[in-house]
């Protein structure tokens, strides 16, 4: 598949009968290939720790069960539910709130039937997802141009 | 055999169109009455199922209007029309397996694409032999490609690419790096929309092209100046759904620079096409050409809100909130819809013109009732985005999220009523479309006596 994408690329260049439009489609696909170098490799502000196992456990639960739906880690999901993002590490709620809510059928939540080892591993990833960032980030920087300079957790 | 399967892939789209339309009016009901069905479909599933239902309106509705394109109005003769069958054939296959997916919550990929992830080999399978077949039947068969061949060619390029970078977190190196991963996944969402873009924007010159019977509108300078801005958006423009996370601030730099460009060049193709039009050639495609009206107004009301939504420091206040769903909204729904049913009028108007004439009336009703309710509908998604950015930032350590909620419930009422209106108006719409493409394919007996 990657060399039909890759053949048809080039048919593509050489069908082009000006020479302007061979060059801006070189220049785009070379600049489209460096750039996803990059972004796959140097997307992180700082080296983000890597997920724990029992953390992928809770995120393939998160999956399975399509939390997205109704929730939002920085800010991308449904808005069905609160957002995810730093629910661990608010005093207010944290990772018993977060248990307490899993099985509770309550609202528009699904009435679950997590084992407590699920539980935990909701949990974890929810506390690793935590600590690679603030959202929302009302510690965040306006600046005059309309830029906006974030706050990292690892800045602290 | 030609027309049957774009004819096909048309019925379908329709009806991906009408059933997608029907799961998010009910889906909309459980904001307000969060028992409403919850035993039966909870939120978790009726939100992909109106979500995919919807994409596979935009995929299959551009798909067959690309075959019908090549067969029936460029008059080439397709490479393999087996291939286009058992394209149609997995296409069919794979959604019935998604429905399966949904229904029994078998579920566990990612946000718009929740089913079973081993459904995208399938989907992806599909689109190589849609590219087998494109390429094969179009490349060295027409000089001097027009953009919308351009267009229709990069976007089942970009398509498969992108979808199968949807699915890198399956690597562990993406996987384990939680803000690589996030980045990467929207990332691969951002061009994915962009591929489909590629093949509903060259329907959209095809279709202007063809009723102003002047294909220099797909030769020009500036319809090439789009394709490449467009590209260069598709390849580039995605971070904008993603300011918020602790990227790389030259990611967010990429985007803001060269985001929402595309938008500026389409409206102005349009409002050329426009001008120039002879009242002759707008009377016989009536309802294409109205759509494509339509289109105009949306891509500007967008075109607004995607500037000011690109612009960081607002970012920073409408991301997380439903002013980003009123855009993806305002787009699909406003532009995409729109352009694909000029699509389908077009294609309807080479069969079955009396059709259209007789239900002239109630597609027009269909028309403004479809309008009128995106515009409200859009309306009370900006005004609920507007009150929980001002939550989030001035209320929420003192107001818990269900009090909250609640205090959204008028204008969730406003949504759900705009949004049974746009349902209502697209029955309306669609149903002759959904007739007359029927009839194309089994065509009623003759009455006795008179065969």
């Amino acid at each position: 598949m990657v060399c039909f994408i890759f053949l048809q690329s080039i048919k593509i260049i050489f069908l082009s009968k000006t020479k302007q439009n061979k060059l801006i489609i070189i220049t785009l696909v070379t600049t489209f290939v460096m750039y996803n170098y990059f972004v796959y490799t140097q997307t992180s502000i700082e080296p983000t720790p890597k997920l724990s196992e029992l953390a992928i456990k809770g995120q393939q639960l998160y999956q399975e069960n399509n939390c997205t739906a109704c929730h939002q880690i920085y800010g991308l999901g449904g808005y069905l539910g609160p957002d995810l993002t730093n629910i661990i590490s608010n005093p207010i709620k944290g990772s018993e709130y977060v248990k307490a809510f899993l099985n509770s059928g309550v609202k528009s939540m699904p009435k679950f039937n997590f084992s407590e080892g699920e539980k935990e591993a909701f949990v974890q990833f929810l506390a690793e997802v935590d600590k690679t960032g603030y959202y929302p980030n009302y510690k965040a920087e306006m600046q005059p141009d309309g830029w906006v300079k974030l706050m990292y957790k690892t800045n602290e | 055999m030609n027309k049957t399967i774009p004819f096909l892939f048309l019925i379908c789209a329709v009806l991906a169109l009408l059933v997608g339309s029907t799961f998010g009016a009910l889906a909309s009901f459980q904001y307000i009455f969060p028992e409403f069905l919850k035993e039966l479909i909870p939120f978790n599933k009726i939100r992909p199922l109106h979500v995919s239902s919807v994409i596979g309106w935009v995929v299959l509705a551009a798909t067959g209007g690309i075959y019908y394109y090549l067969t029936e109005t460029l008059k080439l003769s397709i490479f393999s029309k087996k291939l286009m069958v058992v394209h149609f054939t997995v296409f069919m296959l794979v959604a019935l397996a998604i429905y399966i997916s949904y229904f029994t919550g078998k579920m566990g990929g990612r946000e718009y694409m929740e089913f079973l992830p081993i459904l995208t080999l399938p989907i992806l399978f599909g689109w190589f032999l849609f590219g087998i077949n494109y390429f094969k039947t179009v490349v060295k068969k027409i000089t001097n490609w027009p953009v919308y061949l351009w267009m229709w060619g990069t976007g089942i390029i970009f398509m498969m690419y992108h979808l199968s970078e949807a699915h890198f977190w399956f690597i562990p190196y993406f996987r384990e790096n939680f803000i690589r991963d996030i980045s990467v996944q929207w990332k691969s969402y951002g061009s994915f929309v962009g591929s489909w873009n590629m093949l509903v924007y060259g329907t959209s010159i095809f279709v202007m092209a063809k009723i102003k019977h002047d294909d220099n509108i797909g030769r020009g300078k500036k319809a090439f100046f789009f394709y490449f801005l467009g590209l260069a958006n598709l390849m580039f423009g995605w971070a904008h759904h993603t300011y918020i996370i602790p990227t790389q601030p030259w990611i967010r730099y990429v985007a803001y620079a060269i985001s929402m460009t595309e938008w500026v060049v389409l409206y102005s193709i349009i409002i050329d096409w426009k001008r120039s039009l002879s009242k002759q050639s707008v009377e016989r495609n009536h309802f294409s050409y109205r759509f494509l009206l339509a289109t105009d107004f949306w891509v500007l009301i967008n075109l607004f809100m995607a500037l000011l939504i690109s612009i960081p420091y607002l970012n920073f206040f409408t991301h997380g909130t439903h002013i980003t769903v009123a855009h993806s909204m305002g787009t699909t729904v406003g532009i995409n819809t729109t352009i694909l049913l000029s699509s389908l009028f077009f294609i309807l108007n080479q069969h079955q013109s009396k059709l259209i004439n007789k239900t002239v009336k109630s597609i027009n009703v269909g028309y403004w009732l479809f309008n009128v309710s995106l515009f409200i509908f859009l309306t009370t998604l900006m005004l609920a985005g507007a009150k929980r950015s001002s939550w989030m930032y001035n209320e929420m350590s003192a107001t818990p999220f269900s009090s909250f909620h609640e205090s959204l419930f008028p204008i969730i009422t406003t949504f759900i009523i705009a949004g049974l209106g746009i349902l209502v108006g697209l029955l309306l719409v669609c149903l002759p479309l959904l007739k007359g493409f029927i009839v194309e394919v089994c065509p009623p007996n003759p009455p006795e006596g008179r065969a």
